[in-house]
């Protein structure tokens, strides 16, 4: 590795093992049915990685380091114990604002204390040329996922409007603070003097912060997935100060994760990942546009009585759940209609759409979560077909990827994105709270206007209660 | 390590985790999440480096932070994901 720090074979080795281990855990999630040996070889990995650092490192702080570990692990450990399903995207970005915090203390920490982490450089008592890079884009994109997963955090947590916040000239003002970090990093080559390392990080957590708030809660599943990203790329930056074959495995992992992620969600809403990051949609959606005219278009309500009759006649329902089934966290009800429609004989199916909810795979956790074995629940192109065969369509939560105007209207803000054809079933039920309020993308839906299709407006959970008590009957 | 030989791991990974990430089921993308979350605090390694070197108060409370906040995220995002991948069941058989 450095010359101040020569690393014994096996030390280098036990790191290499706990890369592979956690290849292997990420391996393990492409099935439901070796995900959780996948998780395990996870834990062992990072147990490896921690117990080889400690034991090749002085131990005589021992005593504070594992007080640390035992108070983060615990806070940690009562957390994922007692948060809802429901909060999990709230929590994953709380998570990487951690990740990222702890970035730029670990770079900081190098910065103050480089012999330690043997980047020295022998001749001339000066950070190498090289560490000192390393260690500025480090610091810099912990600390840009550190404020951006802040922002994302209080816009899914609701203690922040999701509406974008746009400020006058920001990219501008983004694309300066961005050149300004990049020239300082460069200038910190030259000269290693505090001002330098300090001013950079504390431009990186204004532009994470700047960067997140003109982007729409709709388009978080992007933005939780890209600063999952930033979070990898975090720790591959660190591990090239140190050296460390676990730290770079891991991050160029995540960092490929995330990235392929953020892929998907863009593609799946038919929008280049640079207009998600410029930010600012779902602000232009004027009530003057389709809002004002849908109240007057006629449509047809039906109530959960009908709603259940329908159903329980049918061959085959297939359900689309969206972001207003996790709000009124209506899945466990959801899962008790389908198991009473499937007593009847009816075949039940979930569709999923991938942007459905606020970060990818967020309806299959909480389908997951209420009961709902996962070989009902299928992805968009794999459903997608089965429509036209199917007798009830029930679309709960759901709106924007059920709207047949991605396909048709040219100027719609959603053309192109793929959807759902719920409007080629027999007859569509859509669970809404009230026809006012679009979905994100502030677009009217035709399907809510069909013949065959029958509005229950009323809140997802006590709609789809009232529907179960209805077929109790 | 010199800088081509950490650079060529890097490089490599990247593909692995193309690949890797690739053949997750969309099904499991939110566990996915969670579990990056949780190996990408690997970064405590870092963290533990910074808090048994003697040479600076500062850089060693830095690092105990450090590893406090890397540790809420180890032992959460294992749980976590452990918790969630818990609930994934098959149809039971009749």
């Amino acid at each position: 590795m450095h010359e101040l720090a020569p690393v014994s074979p096996f030390v280098a080795l036990a790191y290499l093992v706990s890369g592979v281990l956690f290849i292997l855990a990420l391996r393990g999630l492409s099935s439901p049915s070796t995900s959780r040996r996948g998780n395990r070889m996870g834990m062992v990995g990072m147990a490896i990685a921690m117990v080889t650092t400690l034991y090749t490192h002085d131990v005589l702080s021992l005593p504070e380091i594992l007080g640390a570990i035992a108070i983060g692990g615990g806070i940690g450990f009562i957390i994922a114990r007692r948060i809802e399903m429901t909060a999990m995207p709230q929590l994953v970005a709380a998570f990487h604002s951690l990740v990222g915090l702890a970035a730029v203390l670990v770079g900081a920490a190098a910065y103050l204390n480089p012999g330690a982490f043997g980047i020295l450089d022998p001749l001339t008592n000066e950070i190498h040329n090289a560490s000192r890079i390393e260690m500025g884009l480090g610091v810099a994109i912990g600390a840009i996922t550190f404020s951006g997963s802040v922002i994302a955090f209080l816009k899914l947590n609701g203690n922040m409007s999701g509406k974008p916040i746009m400020l006058p000239g920001r990219h501008v003002i983004n694309l300066a603070t961005l050149a300004a970090i990049l020239g300082l990093i460069a200038y910190f080559v030259t000269d290693q003097s505090p001002w330098i390392f300090w001013t950079v990080t504390a431009l990186s957590f204004v532009i994470g912060f700047l960067l997140i708030i003109p982007i729409g809660g709709a388009d978080m599943p992007v933005v939780v997935s890209m600063l999952n990203s930033y979070s990898g790329w975090a720790a591959a930056a660190m591990g090239f100060t140190l050296g460390n074959t676990a730290m770079i495995i891991t991050g160029a992992l995540v960092g490929s994760s995330g990235a392929i992620l953020s892929y998907i969600m863009c593609k799946a809403m038919n929008r280049s990942f640079i207009s998600v990051i410029a930010g600012g949609f779902g602000a232009e959606a004027g009530p003057s546009g389709g809002g004002a005219a849908a109240a007057d278009r006629p449509y047809k309500r039906g109530s959960a009585e009908d709603a259940a009759f329908l159903m329980s006649q049918a061959d085959s329902v297939i359900i689309v759940p969206g972001y207003g089934m996790a709000v009124s966290q209506a899945q466990h009800a959801l899962r008790e209609m389908g198991d009473m429609l499937k007593k009847e004989g009816v075949s039940v199916k979930y569709a999923i759409h991938p942007v459905a909810g606020r970060m990818p795979g967020h309806m299959n956790v909480l389908l997951a979560e209420a009961n709902v074995p996962y070989d009902e629940v299928f992805e968009l192109e794999d459903i997608n077909s089965e429509f036209g065969q199917a007798d009830v369509a029930f679309v709960i939560g759901a709106n924007d990827v059920t709207n047949p105007a991605a396909k048709t209207d040219k100027a719609s803000p959603i053309y192109g994105m793929p959807i759902l054809d719920v409007a080629n079933a027999k007859s569509v039920l859509f669970v809404k709270r009230s026809m006012g309020g679009a979905g994100y993308a502030g677009v009217d839906n035709e399907v809510f206007y069909m013949d065959n299709t029958m509005m229950l407006l009323a809140d997802a959970k006590k709609m789809v209660e009232e529907i179960v008590k209805a077929l109790a009957h | 390590m010199d800088f081509i030989a950490i650079l060529s791991i890097f490089v490599l990974a990247c593909f692995v985790g193309y690949y890797v990430v690739w053949s997750v089921t969309p099904a499991l993308h939110t566990p996915l999440m969670a579990v990056t979350n949780a190996i990408s605090s690997v970064i405590i390694v870092g963290a533990l480096v910074a808090s048994a070197e003697a040479g600076s108060l500062a850089a060693k409370l830095l690092g105990l932070v450090a590893v406090v906040f890397a540790s809420v995220n180890i032992f959460g995002g294992f749980a976590v994901t452990e918790r969630m991948l818990a609930m994934y069941k098959k149809k039971e058989r009749k």
